[in-house]
């Protein structure tokens, strides 16, 4: 950091504000995410309200909701994601514009839900892309879905523009194409994508509020 | 130069072309300096709902739709005629009256070549 916190707050009261390039671009990056347009099930209702007058999405920059993949940088998998439905959500993940996240929505969405049980639904999306923030819910409130995006957007602040930690779209050896499950016999062909799945232990407890 | 009567709709037109040009010029200086390029084989599909594109985007329609044409042209066109023809009709001469008797039996010539082929007839 090249200005001090309290050297910051200082100079503020002053009436003098220092930023470096790296908050001003991020908070550019964090309050204009836009969501793709895309519905998977009854939490996308829920996905629906969260845009409308009552919680207001566009109060975070995030009501351009983009109903084609090349102009959206978010993907709210909203709803159970079916062993049928897998193979598009990675294409269209796949054709999103950089950088891209995922907030997986619902119990479906994290881990089948309900139906995680049930022969034809995937057991989480992100065997196959990976996800930022994952909500629980059945289906979750747009307070929850707010939250998440909050979350997201606090993600999107602490990025470095240097490093290991460095957004995809700076890292020139970030895997741009994830590879898209087929239908087998019995299950998708890979049933996960080895490069996501298992997701790595977390580093530290607590961290997501 | 400047006394010349078009000069104004010169200057017009040259400000009509920025306007459309700029955004355009704009939008591309910003995706070549500025936006992170990080294309892939699907990204570059051409179908973009998640489906895989199959085929060419070159496709022809069936010519059996030339009789919608031809019932669509038969009434609409015949309206937009008919209206003004008799709006003017305490005014026109006998001329005006066969010329349009003429069209109007024209259009129903083939709405009656329509009604013989069957097309009328819904399955």
């Amino acid at each position: 950091m090249a200005v001090e916190p309290d050297l910051k707050i200082e100079l503020g009261k002053q009436g003098v504000f220092v930023t470096t390039v790296n908050e001003l671009y991020n908070w550019g990056r964090k309050n204009s995410v836009w969501p793709m347009q895309f519905g998977l099930a009854c939490c996308a209702i829920e996905m629906i309200a969260t845009t409308m007058a009552r919680y207001d999405l566009a109060r975070f920059g995030a009501e351009v909701f983009r109903p084609s993949p090349r102009q959206a940088d978010l993907m709210i998998i909203s709803g159970t994601v079916t062993k049928k439905m897998a193979p598009q959500v990675v294409r269209l993940y796949n054709q999103m514009a950089e950088p891209r996240y995922v907030i997986a929505m619902g119990a479906c969405a994290i881990s089948g839900g309900p139906f995680k049980q049930g022969y034809n639904v995937l057991k989480g999306i992100d065997r196959y892309i990976p996800v930022d923030v994952h909500i629980p819910g059945c289906p979750p409130r747009p307070e929850a879905l707010i939250h998440a995006f909050m979350t997201l957007q606090a993600k999107i602040e602490t990025q470095p523009l240097t490093g290991e930690d460095r957004p995809r779209h700076l890292n020139a050896d970030a895997m741009s194409e994830f590879p898209i499950p087929t239908q087998g016999a019995h299950d998708l062909e890979p049933p996960s994508n080895s490069l996501v799945w298992p997701l790595p232990a977390p580093a530290s407890a607590g961290e997501c509020g | 130069m400047a006394s010349n009567p078009y000069f104004p709709i010169a200057i017009l037109f040259f400000a009509a072309l920025g306007f459309g040009l700029a955004p355009l010029g704009l939008a591309w200086a910003w995706a070549r300096l500025v936006s992170p390029a990080k294309p892939n084989a699907v990204k570059n599909a051409i179908y973009e709902c998640g489906l895989e594109s199959k085929g060419d985007a070159w496709v022809q329609f069936r010519s059996a739709y030339y009789l919608y044409a031809i019932i669509f042209l038969i009434f609409d066109v015949e309206a937009i005629f008919l209206l003004p023809f008799a709006v003017a009709f305490t005014g026109l001469g006998v001329g005006a009256c066969v010329t349009m008797l003429v069209f109007v039996l024209l259009l129903a010539e083939g709405l009656a070549w329509a009604w013989a082929k069957g097309v009328l007839t819904w399955a």
